[in-house]
């Protein structure tokens, strides 16, 4: 009898070391997995969208804003494509965003993870305020930094004059041509990918990236003095104080102390 | 023709159900239907009515997100419903993958597979463990953990906006079942399942079980995907209670007796208390 209940004690913590077992094993795969496909940075999100790590826990992945887009811009992510499985995004290239002044694919989004009143300006909805991402240029294959005109993006922006403007410039190669060089304002971009849509060199030579991924950013630590609301930033400041190697020392004695490379 | 409807009348009508809501979204995708919007995740009906997936709900609030009223309304909406009929009719009723494991079940039995190997080597509470450990991974990781592996959502999804290497899965699923598990995936793993069964646990349809009418051939548990679920019969005259039954009435047609059918689970406890 008391065999009896040692060996079923014994089964009882085997089976439950087993199941622990089984469960970390699965659940290490398991999150492995989800971290691997949730790595992706350089996709784009339909207008409205909220921060891409946010976004990935509300959007439920319902293909809503896939069918309410008109162009069918909007696809969802297949198993193959190596992109967050199911979430909404779409490929300029092949086919842009058109920016619908109602834009039907923000609404219908039934959890907020494409919120309405980012892409909202006064009470109604304003598309030229949406954040998709960023055009950037490759100067070194755009054909009109090379001094051909070509205004294809600029001409092709939906918000034309302020997202993407044409800068002159004198040719010194001719001596008698201009250089029309088209250059992105971020305030303004909305990511639409029009651009790169209507670029004609071969591979787009203006491309839309996410924001975080085309943009620097210069830290707190640099103020527009020129700037009035920039310049408030100095009324909360507070000193910091980093010592380092050099810093150690005087400015003078850390120059002569011979401690070769400073930086 | 007769026994065609007798034996497969309820088989029929869920594949009615299974492949005509698909149809229906993949009609408002492709055609620009309305009826029906979304697909299985969330969806819209008539334009108005918003339905959304509780589970993926709770992986959500487990990651930490923010519930939008539409969802909570379209949660709201599914989970009394499934309440009422059974959770797991969501299983058998509704879910696509449910065809590929039926017909691998049904292979299975063709060629006599379960003769052969008798022994079923894991617990049916592993989808428990399964709904457990999404829940948690979502948490620490911030995701909807289930939602990013989800063989059910890569099927539906599929179907409606393209398929992508998502046939793998599915192939995977059927030779799983087929030679590995019997019911491996949606009677042992599947977590959408497990909460279903949870939910099911309420339900109050019912599939009621008359003794003085069972002949004790066991072909509803041949047949029955959760096996378990009906240990009364031959036995006595009860109501199948546990929430892991899937309402797919396969028990209910193989019965040459009539011993089995649909009941309320209400009228079946009075009817019992009255006798």
């Amino acid at each position: 009898m008391k065999n009896k209940t040692t060996s079923d004690r014994r089964k009882f913590i085997l089976n439950m070391a087993r199941s622990a077992g089984i469960a970390a094993l699965g659940g290490f795969v398991w999150s492995a997995y989800v971290d691997e496909v949730t790595a992706s940075q350089l996709l784009l999100r339909p207008p409205g969208a909220i921060k891409e790590n946010e976004f990935l826990k509300t959007c439920i992945k319902c293909g809503l804003c896939v069918e309410a887009c008109p162009y069918d811009t909007l696809s969802l992510a297949k198993p193959g494509d190596h992109k967050p499985l199911g979430t909404p995004y779409f490929i300029p290239r092949e086919i842009p965003c058109y920016m619908c002044p109602d834009i039907p694919c923000v609404p219908v989004c039934p959890t907020g993870a494409l919120d309405e009143s980012s892409v909202t300006t006064n009470g109604v909805l304003d598309i030229n305020v949406a954040d998709m991402g960023l055009a950037v240029i490759d100067r070194e294959t755009c054909i009109a930094f090379w001094g051909i005109q070509c205004d294809a993006c600029y001409r092709a922006c939906p918000i034309l004059g302020e997202a993407i403007t044409v800068e002159y410039q004198r040719n010194e190669r001719t001596g008698k041509h201009a250089y029309l060089s088209p250059v992105v304002h971020a305030d303004a971009c909305t990511g639409c990918g029009l651009c790169e849509k209507a670029c004609v060199t071969e591979k787009a030579s203006i491309f839309v990236l996410p924001r975080e991924v085309a943009m620097g950013k210069a830290g707190n630590y640099y103020i527009k003095g020129w700037d009035k609301n920039d310049e408030k930033r100095l009324e909360n400041a507070k000193e910091i104080k980093t010592t380092t190697d050099i810093s150690k020392d005087s400015a003078v004695n850390s120059l002569n102390s011979g401690k070769g490379d400073l930086y | 023709m007769r026994t065609l409807w007798n034996k497969y009348r309820y088989l029929m009508f869920r594949r009615t159900t299974q492949i005509g809501l698909l149809l229906l979204y993949f009609g408002a995708n492709v055609w620009g239907w309305t009826l029906l919007m979304g697909n299985l995740s969330s969806s819209i009906f008539l334009d108005v009515v918003p339905l959304s997936d509780p589970y993926a709900a709770l992986q959500m609030l487990a990651a930490g997100a923010v519930l939008a009223t539409d969802l909570l309304i379209g949660v709201f909406i599914v989970t009394i419903f499934y309440l009422l009929i059974g959770g797991r009719a969501f299983c058998s009723w509704v879910c696509p993958v449910n065809i590929i494991t039926d017909a691998a079940a049904l292979l299975r039995r063709k060629l006599n597979i379960d003769g052969i190997s008798k022994r079923q080597p894991a617990s049916r509470n592993m989808r428990y463990w399964v709904l457990v450990l999404s829940l948690i991974i979502s948490f620490m990781m911030g995701v909807t953990a289930f939602e990013f592996i989800s063989p059910i959502s890569m099927l539906h999804r599929g179907i409606i906006f393209g398929l992508g290497f998502g046939w793998a899965a599915m192939l995977v699923i059927f030779l799983f079942d087929l030679f590995v598990l019997k019911n491996g995936w949606c009677g042992h793993i599947c977590p959408l399942g497990g909460f279903y069964s949870l939910l099911g646990s309420f339900s109050l349809i019912r599939v009621q079980h008359t003794q003085e009418n069972c002949t004790g051939c066991m072909k509803c548990k041949v047949v029955c995907p959760e096996q378990q679920v009906l240990h009364m019969i031959g036995k006595e005259s009860l109501p199948v209670l546990s929430g892991e039954c899937t309402n797919c009435a396969r028990c209910i047609e193989v019965c040459d007796d009539d011993a089995l059918s649909f009941s309320i689970k209400k009228l079946a406890k009075n009817k019992k208390s009255g006798e």
